[in-house]
């Protein structure tokens, strides 16, 4: 893996480039959520519709496999690319996923963390993480961390900063005793106490670590008092290696990681989007040129970055989710079909969703990176979140036809 | 009539032919994947185009009720509407208010049922089933019949038969878009080759488009299923495509192309594939078993698809049931192997080796030649000599149902011994 920094705005956020596994990728990037590997409703010949290589990132957790398929068959295959049939895809392996394997800082213990799983409560110890990791063969590979929310005590903040320093320790030493190959991730934690942020960045930062793995965040701290938590992690690491966050998902929060020097970021929020019915709509670069200013004004109806397409008001409307948009999903089907498919509860719907989502989602951090190099960053940045606000307001006070769960996670927190 | 239909080739009953719709060429004998909610579960559109799918089946009920048939209308029509270029064909609604519906009644008018929306009695009538489906707008479209169980004996079956009869020349009078939808006529009759053989002539007698053959695949027993089917393709105009509903199984396919037939639909291969069973050569494969979670092999060495190109079973197993993505991997699969079997039986009769495919086909199925009784009688009427894939001593007597359940078993057994 090779890592080097191409441009800085001048808010902080930096351009770079990573290469891994084949792939030359332009950060800051977007790793796509995955079930078992594979996105949870885009089958591998559709994810070719998707933009190249963007795409190519994928993170998964190893537990997703705890249950239905042994380590040996993983290993016998040749690892997660193999057996994906995804052989010029990224893998990030990850843990703690917010879906599949949420971490339960409440059973984790000196020995190990603890994740629920649809298959059960699991504890996850440091040497059975790296066995997963070398039957699996990611290409980039976190450490196991002790996460815990922002309102824990001093003391099991305390406790978590030295546990999961130990079990990097443990990690780095199984990896190297049974040479696991991929690029390590560190993981930083420190909930929301500043001098514990800077203590643990400091102490990870002097591993041998190729990368790092941004822990902890969006688990209760304020949105106004993530800005100063993410500067103290960033500034207290190396310029020249790469910083992953986890738990930053929404466009204003991905925003903010940039702004304060984050280069990849991991996120539920496609699939939560996607399960709820919702499809991206804000208008990026790309889109604007083919769009006339009414146009727009009409896709914005809930916050301004997406639509409900299972309001009713979307029965009988053929226009595409987003004119001018490239996605398989834009260039073969009207709204009115997917109010269908919704309706009727078809899988399709949410096929059809992520596909539209992911490649949008993909555009925004594009349209991120281009204005890193131009310089416009910062404008852009304030732009994008004033324009948010002002439709978030409104759709907050009057709490109209959008009460799903993405809808109700996105307004709190813009409104914490 | 809007469509053409061409034989290229013939082996004794069966053929293959070119059928020319409003939206597409089709090759004969062929599968249609049933679609019911304008969309196959799990599948795109580019996707079904991939793997070769000519038709989709939508289902007439369930469109009617969401988005509704004024809705697909306005919007262009339901090709438009799920944007399949290719061929469509809707039922009648008929079959599904009989078999969803506990409350439905049948009358001289047509059906009643009670509405899922509202719970009030509402009426389906032959009429209205045609104005529907001419809203809807499908290339081939099914005359509304009066469904009766095959298991069911007694007056009831020749009443229905009568009232199918009657039915039809309320569709024909109510079809207001013969120019672009095929209206087809539906032959019913039970098990009685009596009454099959006053319905397929009454309604030859209206020179309809197409012809099906229904009223089968309802739990009758498999010489009773193929001696209908056998008896109404002899008695159905060469010139004019055959449909037998609801069928089928890969083997059930298989015997009635012998036979004659030219066009099938089923649920089967997607509803199995998201219970986790896949459609190998061999019969069938259950990924949820747990001898797969090591198996590093694809669902099927042979198959060319795109999930077998690229996943092992054991990954598979680790995705049915349990994720989208299981189902709609399977799903690919099997309707894959489905349409691949259609393309199979369209060449090997044009090319003159129907009873090699024949043969080989229950070679894989039987391995031990134990090819069900019922399937030798049907090849014995369908002038196939299978005596190579039988073995000397027949076996058993067993209807195939009980030879393709009692094959997987042995199939799954198998593999657990091999892995212990």
């Amino acid at each position: 893996m090779n890592f080097s920094v191409k441009a800085l705005s001048k808010g902080g956020g930096r351009a770079g480039v990573l290469q891994v596994g084949g792939c030359s990728l332009e950060t800051p990037a977007l790793l796509l959520s995955t079930r078992k590997g594979l996105p949870a409703f885009i089958s591998p010949d559709l994810l070719s519709t998707l933009p190249t290589p963007d795409s190519r990132l994928l993170q998964f957790s190893p537990l997703h496999f705890l249950e239905g398929i042994s380590l040996k068959a993983v290993s016998e295959m040749g690892g997660l690319h193999q057996m994906l049939g995804l052989k010029e895809h990224v893998f990030v392996a990850n843990p703690a996923d917010p879906i599949l394997s949420v971490p339960d800082y409440q059973s984790s213990n000196k020995i190990g963390a603890s994740f629920e799983t649809p298959s059960g409560r699991f504890l996850i110890k440091p040497g059975q993480y790296m066995e997963m990791i070398s039957s699996m063969r990611p290409d980039i590979w976190v450490t196991l961390a002790d996460e815990v929310p922002a309102w824990v005590s001093d003391k099991r903040n305390r406790v978590s900063i030295q546990r999961t320093m130990r079990w990097l320790d443990d990690c780095l030493a199984l990896a190297k005793a049974n040479d696991t190959g991929g690029a390590v991730f560190g993981s930083i934690i420190g909930g929301s106490k500043i001098n514990d942020r800077k203590y643990c960045a400091q102490e990870v930062s002097r591993r041998n670590v190729e990368g790092f793995n941004i822990v902890g965040f969006g688990l209760g701290e304020s949105m106004d008092e993530r800005p100063t938590l993410l500067r103290a992690v960033t500034e207290s690491l190396p310029e020249d290696k790469p910083r992953q966050i986890s738990g930053l998902g929404l466009p204003e929060e991905v925003l903010q990681g940039v702004a304060a020097g984050v280069d990849l970021f991991n996120s539920t929020y496609i699939y939560h989007l996607t399960i709820g019915g919702f499809a991206l709509t804000f208008p990026s670069e790309e889109i604007e040129r083919h769009v006339s200013v009414d146009q727009l004004n009409d896709t914005i109806r809930d916050d301004g970055t997406k639509i409900n397409l299972k309001a009713t008001i979307y029965r009988k409307d053929t226009s595409r989710i987003l004119e001018g948009c490239k996605c398989y999903t834009c260039q073969n089907h009207t709204k009115a079909y997917i109010n269908h498919l919704f309706n009727v509860h078809e899988m399709l719907a949410q096929i059809l969703l992520e596909i539209h989502n992911t490649y949008h989602y993909l555009g925004f951090f594009r349209k991120i990176r281009d204005t890193i190099r131009e310089g416009t960053f910062e404008e852009f940045r304030q732009k994008f979140v004033e324009s948010r606000r002002e439709h978030a307001a409104p759709a907050a006070a009057d709490n109209t036809d959008t009460d799903s769960a993405a809808d109700n996670a996105d307004t709190a927190a813009l409104c914490a | 009539m809007a469509l053409r239909f061409e034989i290229l080739g013939k082996f004794n009953r069966a053929r293959a032919a070119r059928l020319t719709l409003p939206h597409f060429v089709c090759q004969t004998p062929l599968f249609m994947p049933v679609g019911t909610q304008g969309t196959i579960k799990g599948l795109t559109t580019s996707q079904l185009e991939d793997i070769g799918c000519q038709i989709i089946l939508g289902n007439t009920y369930h469109l009617a009720l969401r988005p509704t048939s004024v809705l697909i209308d306005e919007l262009g029509g339901l090709h438009k509407f799920m944007n399949w270029p290719r061929g469509l064909l809707t039922d009648s609604g008929g079959f599904q208010m009989v078999s969803l519906l506990h409350l439905a009644d049948i009358t001289e008018q047509g059906v009643t049922f009670q509405s899922p929306v509202d719970g009030k009695p509402m009426l389906l009538t032959p009429e209205e089933s045609i104005q529907i489906q001419n809203r809807i707008g499908a290339d081939i479209i099914m005359a509304l019949d009066d469904v009766v169980r095959t298991t069911i004996t007694g007056p009831r079956i020749e009443e229905a038969m009568y009232r199918t009869l009657r039915w039809i020349d309320r569709c024909i009078a109510a079809h207001e878009r013969p120019h672009d939808q095929n209206l087809f006529g539906i032959v019913q009759g039970g098990l009685d080759p009596v009454l099959r053989d006053i319905c397929v002539k009454g309604l030859v007698d209206r020179k309809l488009p197409g012809y099906a053959i229904g009223g089968l695949a309802g739990g009758e027993d498999k010489d009773s299923f193929w001696r209908v089917v056998a008896q109404c393709t002899a008695a159905l105009p060469e010139d004019k495509p055959r449909y037998v509903m609801g069928v089928g199984y890969p083997l059930d396919i298989v015997v009635c192309s012998a036979l004659g037939a030219d066009m099938y639909d089923c649920v089967y291969p997607t509803r199995t594939a998201r219970f986790g069973t896949a459609l190998v050569p061999e019969g069938v494969l259950k990924l949820k078993h747990q001898a797969m979670s090591d198996d590093t092999q694809p669902i099927d060495p042979t198959c060319e698809c795109m999930v077998c190109k690229n996943y092992s079973r054991a990954y598979i197993h680790c995705l049915v049931t349990k994720d989208a993505m299981g189902s709609q991997l399977l799903s690919y699969h099997n309707l894959f192997y489905m349409l691949k079997l259609s393309r199979d039986l369209h060449s090997s009769i044009v090319n003159g080796q129907f009873p090699e495919f024949v043969c080989n086909f229950l070679q894989k199925m039987f391995p031990k030649g134990d090819v069900p009784q019922w399937v030798c009688n049907a090849m014995e009427v369908a002038g196939i000599d299978i005596t190579s894939c039988c073995s000397p001593f027949p076996l058993s007597l067993i209807d195939s149902q009980a030879a393709t359940v009692k094959f997987s078993r042995k199939n799954s057994i198998k593999m657990v011994h091999t892995k212990d």
